[in-house]
């Protein structure tokens, strides 16, 4: 019996996107496509199961076994650095993890600089490889407010178009790093399941090149 | 009731790993909880975790709550030519302020190919012993260094190259090589391959170094021996086994076991750790991490065979009589209430001095 694949989904857009391009890639769930509450989808005749989470959960899913295969942003996979195979990049969900502020900000050399994001570690990495003294304001949402009121100095977060970043008169003044979706999985699984695990990568590679 | 049926999975595991280490001569090593916390910082980037618990002694130095056991070998281990100490240990250590049980082995001192064919062979019966469906993924610091090197990537990039290897990022790896000649088409070898001694052949092809082709060499006879003693069926070339460059400089392998979801089974050869000690030796060893074993635990099995519910009026006499029976055949509880939390197989009822 060839062995059930757990694919853990990220809730939103991009997982809808992901799915679409698993779904092109021969791992169709016709389940999924009808709105409902239920929370797992499988199609028994690929051995298929597919599960949505909270994006910033997958990972943690994947780390854990719970999911053998995952679609996550890499700011998620930079952020929590989970032990897990980082197997391809889907190039889907691109966009770029940047230091942003309001349009007269002048970066405060003399005194600790005040950063607001979601992405703590990140920002830690960042700064101190910059050797600025930093205070890191961690919030869950909404972040392009924290300048704006004089929370912080500036932002790291992810930018995307700069629609937000532009209709609240903030631009972004250094780029980090980009980022895009990857396909990640669990390392045992990996071990006894290579064959399909690889199997689903060379079908997703294949088509990441048509759609090129 | 079988007497193994009593011993919970860790126990089982190393009741029987002991036997199989001392069939091979391996002595039992006993450490103190305590270590110098000064060896720890020292030898930081060689263990798992940083948090490390400490305390002060009565004299003011700081100790540390053991994290690691191989350093504490390898800090006693013999430096003679033709010594080889040959240990096996099962410890507690600390990391991140979870206690963790961990068995293991370390072979320390004037070690030569046979030794490090022994022990890569029981890390695979180990694995044996404590499930049927298992791998051994193997790979040769030696080797990965070697290729790096002939790439041109060293230092801060080397570091980030390893990271990739190890995540099976082909992606980045291949952004990595990007305006160093020759060194993907290398390198994307030694990341895709993954399997038996046909990899080895793979490698070869793409080989240009005297450095890279020794490593290989070593690998191969390796390979050759741990094929010949029936367990190559086990065994994976896989080159994502990473550790510390800095630390182990020969053989490295993961022991995975289906149905858990992280490698259960660590080790390799560090004979940098040595020389970072000041001595000549050499060293291989694993560790096992048994608190893994938990989460292969089948659901709902018994906790009790029998349950003997009575009424508090039924003579002591008949239920210790009713419970010895019981007992002879499995395990038995004598209680007045049904209990909640316990799964049971057989209920008897007692009520006055009547079984029902």
């Amino acid at each position: 019996m060839k062995p059930w694949i757990h694919i853990a989904l990220p809730k939103g857009r991009l997982g809808e996107k992901a799915y679409g391009m698993l779904k092109a890639a021969g791992y169709p769930c016709p389940a999924i496509e009808d709105p409902g509450r239920k929370l797992i989808f499988e199609n028994p005749d690929l051995g298929v199961r597919y599960f949505w989470v909270k994006p910033s959960d997958v990972s943690i899913y994947v780390e854990r076994g719970a999911a053998d295969l995952g679609i996550v942003g890499k700011d998620i996979l930079l952020e929590y650095q989970p032990d897990v195979y980082e197997l391809a990049d889907l190039g889907i969900g691109k966009c770029r993890m940047a230091v942003a502020g309001k349009k007269d900000f002048r970066d405060p050399v003399g005194q600790t600089l005040k950063v607001a994001t979601k992405f703590p570690n990140i920002t830690r990495g960042y700064y101190a490889g910059k050797c600025r003294d930093i205070d890191i304001i961690h919030l869950n949402g909404s972040i392009e407010l924290a300048p704006i009121l004089g929370l912080s100095h500036v932002i790291v977060d992810i930018v995307e178009t700069g629609t937000t970043l532009r209709e609240n008169d903030l631009q972004v003044y250094e780029q980090i790093v980009t980022i895009s979706a990857r396909l990640i999985a669990n390392v045992a699984s990996y071990q006894f399941k290579d064959e399909a695990v690889n199997r689903v990568l060379g079908c997703l590679e294949k088509q990441k090149e048509d759609v090129k | 009731m079988k007497t193994e049926a009593v011993w919970k999975t860790e126990e089982q595991a190393v009741f029987s790993l002991r036997r199989l280490y001392r069939s091979y001569g391996y002595g039992p090593y006993k450490l103190s909880k305590f270590e110098e916390y000064e060896l720890y910082v020292r030898n930081k980037d060689f263990l798992v975790s940083d948090q490390i618990i400490t305390f002060s002694n009565g004299s003011g130095r700081l100790m540390a709550l053991k994290p690691d056991v191989t350093l504490s070998i390898v800090k006693n281990a013999p430096d003679e030519p033709g010594v080889v100490r040959k240990v096996y240990y099962n410890e507690n250590v600390y990391r991140d302020y979870r206690e963790i049980l961990q068995t293991g082995l370390e072979c320390v001192g004037d070690l030569g190919e046979y030794e490090i064919a022994e022990v890569v062979l029981l890390a695979v019966k180990s694995l044996a012993l404590l499930g049927q469906d298992y791998i051994l993924n193997l790979s040769h610091m030696g080797l990965v260094a070697a290729v790096l090197s002939a790439c041109g990537i060293t230092g801060p990039e080397g570091r980030r190259a390893m990271d990739c290897l190890r995540r099976k990022n082909l992606h980045e790896l291949e952004r990595l090589c990007r305006g160093r000649e020759g060194a993907w088409e290398k390198l994307r070898v030694l990341a895709e391959s993954r399997g038996g001694g046909q990899v080895l052949d793979r490698i070869r092809s793409v080989l240009t170094t005297g450095a890279e082709r020794q490593a290989l060499e070593e690998l191969q006879d390796l390979w050759k021996v741990l094929e010949t003693s029936g367990c190559g069926g086990s065994i994976r070339l896989d080159f994502s086994v990473g550790s510390d460059l800095g630390y182990y400089s020969g053989v490295v392998f993961r022991g995975y076991l289906a149905g858990i979801p992280t490698g259960i089974l660590s080790g390799g050869q560090y004979d940098k750790l040595a020389r970072k000690m000041g001595k000549r030796c050499r060293a291989i060893g694993f560790a096992i991490y048994l608190n893994q074993l938990d989460q292969s635990e089948k659901e709902n099995s018994l906790d009790v065979d029998t349950l003997i519910l009575h009424d508090g009026r039924t003579d002591t006499a008949i239920l210790t009589a009713a419970a010895q029976e019981a007992a002879r055949e499995g395990s038995v509880l004598v209680t007045t209430t049904l209990p909640s939390d316990r799964h049971w197989g057989r209920l008897i009822r007692m009520e006055g001095g009547q079984s029902q």
